[in-house]
């Protein structure tokens, strides 16, 4: 039996607005997709999984109709699934390892998650059992996954929490970068707004590190969980990169997803023009291109100096953009932009991939000789982040060399009582790594507090 | 602390420029003189950087000075005493660089001499001897003469048609206080060819020279990019590593264009905010 298709809107239609481009499976395709799982002895699967989510149990749970216990099991061990089951890259996670992906295809552990994620959400979730108050008070600074996941099991395991976010709305990446034909808004909202129902304060516009330091933090707060995740967006350090009309996807998304530059009426501008071309090969280089598209780009290409094989992005990303008329090229690399003031060509050079070195890779070089110009109206460049610099200077709060922050293993940096995680402590990675290291650091931090460890820095 | 941006007075101080005082607590708390806010005007409106002029901590109060040039600042100025403002965002950027350099001068263009001011008194509380050149193009945009008089040793006014003070640019008033004394550093702020043009005439005189820049934004925590600006050959986030920087490895030309990326946007916004 073959893996059932998830009901999304038609390419062409939907390249044309923001709605979401998958629609979700209704009971009975879920309960179908469900039954194909073969649950395994051992389930391979739950090992993909980067937190482990029970997934042979909760399918089960699916196959039956029993939708509520499903949802009750990946929340024990997944703190935002309606997001995951969006846009976690499941082909290289837990539908990897799916076994039936050898036979046929896997089972679509994301399309499930979702399913149950999102008819949870829609009775209004699961109410939190009351803990009696624990009279301690921690801080997270960033509301995205890491802090967010943070933020509801400190608040489950009684502690107060306060998110402080510097921006005017909470969930990080999640509203500001993922779009909204991939991670609806609302989806993100409803987490927020049942953090707040469970007592978590939300004080926002407040950028620390400028504000209140993480020393002030410490003063009234007793312990502090730092998940301000990526930021620097990095440049290709190529001539022509500063002309008007070359971005960074961080802005290019911001505009559209967090300001709605893209709405009639708005009062935030975004450059976007009738060629756009797209600089990377990841996810975020895919939101970019298909934002344009959506917001009125006669034609968006992808430029990547790999191979399609080597792109970062989920494989069901670059079938979509396929579908909704976004161009890839491949083994092309841009080494200047051409303009007076606006850019209005690129310049490339074709590459060729070299024999595999010793761990098996294929690196990339460029062919002397064979720049090509393309025109263009606007350049998008997704090629990478560098850590977020807000904190750089706080005392005794180790950084490697690449910026990022030093923790151990359930989270706790060198600064007592200070912990992080996602991907200011990672580096660029992923929404399902973030949620995890916010749990760990939960978990660290409640066993922090309770050790009476914080009598002796007081 | 949270999300209570009142507006506790607003007063035009000259032609499309207001002064407001904005309750803004966690903002008055921490700021340090060259740090900004980012705000919207109002809800989903656009993010804009706005510098900090005087802050309250005691009270909680920022003062803000704003010239009605863009859509936002338009309908920013177009609001009074006990109005809100949904967003209000900082402190955001480095301070400015307050030591004992000896004898500074800090030069204001037009609103510019709102940012300057602050720096202007830290400084000399920091024990400097501040020489200010105040320009403007006519009498009525010159902003902050008496509040400068009374913490610089010497304030000089300068206007373009010669209505107050000498008739000039500021930097015909620097060139003759670089001749008459030895000064250790320049503080410009204001236009970007005002900006330039002090930093051409102290370049030769190899005299430090910091200018404030005002690139777009959007976030103001390093995150977007939009601010970057280009100095000595590197690319630098004016949110995170400015908005000072030394004047003499700015791009200025460069920051002019990418300050004009949006301005076809902007005017078909204020036409139709004239229709309504
Ligand atoms: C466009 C895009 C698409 C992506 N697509 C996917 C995908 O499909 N699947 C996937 O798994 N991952 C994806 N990722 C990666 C994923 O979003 C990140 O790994 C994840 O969001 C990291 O979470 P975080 O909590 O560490 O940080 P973030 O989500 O970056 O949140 C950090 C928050 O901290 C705030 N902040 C920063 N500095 C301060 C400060 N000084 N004070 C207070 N607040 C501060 C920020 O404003 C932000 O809200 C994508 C990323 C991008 C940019
Ligand atoms: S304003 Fe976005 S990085 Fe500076």
């Amino acid at each position: 039996m073959p893996r059932t298709p998830m009901p999304e809107r038609e390419g062409r239609l939907r390249a044309l607005d923001f709605e979401e481009v998958n629609l979700g499976y209704t009971d009975q395709l879920a309960i179908l997709e469900a039954t194909r799982c073969l649950q395994c002895a051992r389930p391979v699967c739950v090992d993909g999984c980067p937190v482990g989510v029970k997934i042979n149990d909760f399918v089960a749970a699916v196959a039956d109709g029993r939708f509520d216990e499903a949802g009750r099991i990946v929340a024990t061990d997944n703190s935002l699934p309606a997001v995951c089951g969006r846009v976690c890259p499941q082909e290289i996670q837990c539908e990897g390892a799916c076994v039936m992906g050898r036979r046929s295809s896997p089972i679509a552990i994301g399309h499930l998650e979702r399913f149950v994620a999102d008819r949870a959400r829609g009775r209004g979730g699961e109410q939190a059992p009351a803990t009696a108050p624990s009279g301690w008070s921690v801080a997270i600074v960033g509301s995205g996954p890491a802090g967010l996941a943070c933020a509801a099991d400190l608040s489950r395991l009684g502690h107060d929490v306060t998110v402080y976010e510097a921006l005017h709305e909470a969930g990080g990446v999640l509203v500001y970068g993922i779009p909204e034909y991939r991670l609806p808004t609302a989806v993100v909202e409803a987490e927020v707004g049942r953090l707040e129902e469970m007592g978590v304060v939300f004080e926002l516009n407040a950028p620390i590190g400028r504000a209140e330091s993480i020393d002030d933090l410490l003063d009234r707060h007793d312990a502090v969980f730092i998940g301000i995740g990526a930021g620097l967006p990095r440049f290709l350090e190529v001539p022509g990169e500063h002309l008007v009309g070359v971005q960074s996807a961080n802005e290019f998304l911001t505009r559209v997803n967090l300001m709605g530059a893209n709405r009639s009426d708005a009062e935030t501008p975004v450059l976007v023009g009738k060629r756009v071309a797209v600089i990377g090969g990841g996810n975020t280089a895919l939101d970019a291109v298909r934002t344009a598209l959506r917001a009125g780009a006669d034609s968006a290409t992808v430029y990547y100096r790999r191979t399609e094989d080597e792109m970062p992005a989920r494989r069901e990303e670059i079938r979509h953009a396929r579908e909704e008329g976004v161009h890839f090229e491949f083994l092309l690399n841009p080494v200047g932009f051409g303009g007076s003031e606006r850019v209005e060509t690129m310049e490339l050079v074709r590459m060729r991939q070299t024999e595999p070195g010793d761990d098996g890779r294929r690196s990339v070089e460029p062919i002397e000789g064979s720049e090509v110009a393309v025109p263009v109206d606007t350049v998008v460049v997704a090629v990478g982040n560098a850590p977020n610099p807000m904190l750089s200077g706080t005392p005794d709060l180790t950084m490697s060399r690449r910026g990022t922050i030093v923790t151990d293993e359930v989270g706790m940096t060198d600064k007592p009582g200070v912990f992080a995680g996602g991907d200011i402590v990672t580096g660029g990675a992923t929404v399902i790594l973030a949620m995890g290291a916010g749990r760990r650091a939960a978990q660290g931090i409640d066993a922090f507090l309770r050790s009476g460890a914080l009598v002796e820095i007081d | 602390m949270e999300g209570v941006y009142r507006i506790l007075s607003a007063e035009i101080i000259g032609p499309d420029v207001k002064r407001f005082e904005v309750q803004a607590p966690r903002v008055a708390r921490y700021w340090k003189p060259g740090q900004f806010v980012i705000l919207r005007a109002i809800e989903d409106g656009e993010r804009i950087p706005l510098t900090v002029v005087e802050a309250d901590p005691e009270f909680g109060v920022i003062v803000l000075i704003v010239q009605g040039v863009g859509k936002t600042t338009r309908t920013l100025n177009s609001l009074s005493e006990g109005d809100m403002i949904p967003d209000v965002a900082g402190p955001l950027g480095s301070p400015s660089d307050i030591e004992m350099f000896g004898t500074v001068a800090v030069i204001g263009g037009g609103v510019g001499t709102a940012i300057a001011y602050p720096t202007a008194r830290a400084l000399a509380e920091a024990g400097n001897r501040v020489v200010t050149i105040v320009g403007a193009r006519t009498s009525d945009l010159l902003i902050l003469v008496d509040e400068l008089e009374a913490v610089a040793d010497t304030v000089i006014v300068t206007t373009d048609d010669g209505t107050a003070g000498r008739a000039g640019f500021v930097t015909d008033a620097l060139a003759d206080v670089i001749a008459e004394r030895r000064v250790d550093r320049v503080i410009a702020i204001g236009p970007l060819p005002m900006m330039a043009a002090v930093s051409a005439l102290t370049l030769p005189h190899e005299i430090p020279t910091v200018v404030s820049l005002n690139p777009i934004m959007v976030d103001g925590t390093g995150m977007c990019g939009g601010c970057r600006v280009s100095v000595s050959g590197e690319t630098k986030f004016a949110c995170v590593d400015g908005p000072e920087f030394d004047a003499h490895g700015v791009d200025f030309e460069l920051l002019a264009a990418r300050n004009s990326s949006y301005c076809e946007f902007e005017r078909r916004r204020l036409a139709e905010m004239g229709e309504k």
